[in-house]
């Protein structure tokens, strides 16, 4: 199996003159858990239909308190499919007032589901921010990253919140596109894809949005299993390293942003989630953080960072 | 098994500047020069690219250009409609040439 030797991602950083330490914590990241009704060949959580790992109305009521606690500006909420999180309204009403941006990344085919009506409808009273991920305008590589029909399910509920006023200038409702590669390569980037997308999508489908932001996929989880059954792995965590883009370090996510997990305890970003490695190096639960990680303060990194750092980064 | 195509030796194509390197620097940076965006985006230029290196049958070319397609953001529906236009090209230059079989058909026949 070719699995490269890698020149550790914090001797890089240190070869580079770099370290990857906090700035201003301004965003909070809530992750609600890992049940999904998809199980996308890309994502880092291993997420799927069987997850029992579920944030709970409790742990919900203390990460509102710890919104309250400190000034965030922004608040994205992810899993696995929030949508499936049965208090995800209760979270969204208790964040909505805490913070100028509220975030939701959803799969699409999650809100479809008839029972959640009401989701959509409280989204649009509290102005929040729809994040859908939909990587490709070719239906049969949607498919193929993220299961058979989720393509065409994701593209009708697109033009379900266009018809609500998502993604439509003017109407306050912004809705992102999230792209991640459908196999084994780099993204394109953003403002080359943002064209295509928009482009592709109005012509076939009359579809609209607001912003779409291209992320590269992280070697762990399932993406990982799928690089090594299907020999991929080797070449594509050298274009990682080879991509080592060192303009991106002070632009990252995990320096402005603190991640809580289902269960309350926090990591500097979803992907130290996903391999268990908690921010400061102990588990802290939310209701135990006096003060948020003040700037400077060192970043846990593992090298699948390479990921972040690749090409125009994960920003 | 042996074959006379080896995916490694597409890395080695710079070697090909051995004992000749002046015409192969010029044959690089012309190369490098008609991948650049131009009045054409690099994404349509890989796009064209691909579907030559069908017409062709270069396997390396197939190989990077395969891969430069889908770096530059080109999906499977483009790469496979591209290979099309090749084919069409390929089919529609054997079928074209029936108007020459039909003329001389013609003349020899009653």
């Amino acid at each position: 199996m070719d699995t490269p030797a890698v020149e550790p991602f914090r001797a890089t950083l240190e070869k580079h003159g770099l370290s990857l330490v906090r700035g201003e914590v301004h965003t909070l990241q809530v992750n609600t858990g890992f049940l999904c009704n998809l199980r996308c060949r890309h994502c880092h959580l291993e997420a799927g239909p069987a997850s029992k790992e579920v944030m709970s109305r409790e742990t919900m009521e203390e990460v509102i308190a710890f919104a309250h606690r400190f000034p965030f500006r922004v608040i994205d909420i992810t899993g696995g499919a929030p949508e499936m999180v049965p208090d995800l309204p209760f979270l969204i009403e208790g964040v909505a007032p805490l913070a100028a941006r509220i975030m939701l990344r959803s799969n699409l085919t999650a809100m479809a589901a008839p029972a959640r009506e009401g989701l959509l409808a409280l989204c649009i009273a509290k102005r929040v921010v729809l994040i859908v991920s939909l990587p490709s305008t070719n239906p049969s590589q949607t498919d193929a990253q993220r299961g058979a029909g989720v393509a065409e399910a994701g593209i009708a509920m697109l033009r379900r919140l266009n018809a609500a006023g998502y993604g439509v200038d003017g109407s306050g409702l912004e809705l992102d596109i999230v792209s991640n590669p459908t196999g084994a390569f780099l993204p394109v980037p953003q403002a080359q894809a943002e064209k295509k997308f928009r482009q592709d999508l109005l012509r076939k489908w009359g579809i609209t949005f607001t912003r779409l932001y291209t992320f590269g996929n992280v070697p762990l989880g399932r993406f990982r299993g799928w690089l090594m059954e299907s020999g991929n792995y080797g070449r594509y965590v050298r274009s990682l390293v080879e991509g080592f883009n060192p303009c991106t370090v002070t632009g990252l996510m995990c320096r402005s942003q603190i991640s809580v997990s289902w269960d309350g305890c926090l990591y500097d970003c979803d992907f130290n989630l996903a391999v268990g490695r908690p921010s400061g190096g102990r588990k802290t639960h939310v209701s135990e953080l006096r003060r948020l990680p003040p700037d400077g303060s060192p970043i846990a990194v593992g090298d699948y960072c390479y990921a972040c750092t690749a090409g125009s980064g994960f920003t | 098994m042996e074959t006379y195509y080896d995916p490694a030796d597409l890395e080695k194509f710079g070697e090909i500047g051995k004992d000749a390197p002046e015409l192969a620097k010029k044959f690089f940076d012309y190369y490098g020069a008609v991948f650049a965006e131009g009045e054409l985006t690099e994404r349509e230029k890989a796009l064209i690219a691909l579907a030559v290196a069908h017409a062709v049958q270069c396997p390396y070319c197939i190989d990077a250009y395969t891969r430069a397609c889908l770096d530059k953001g080109s999906n499977l529906a483009e790469m496979t409609e591209a290979l099309h236009v090749a084919n069409a090209i390929r089919g529609g230059a054997s079928l074209v040439h029936g108007v020459q079989m039909r003329k001389i058909a013609e003349k020899l026949s009653m």
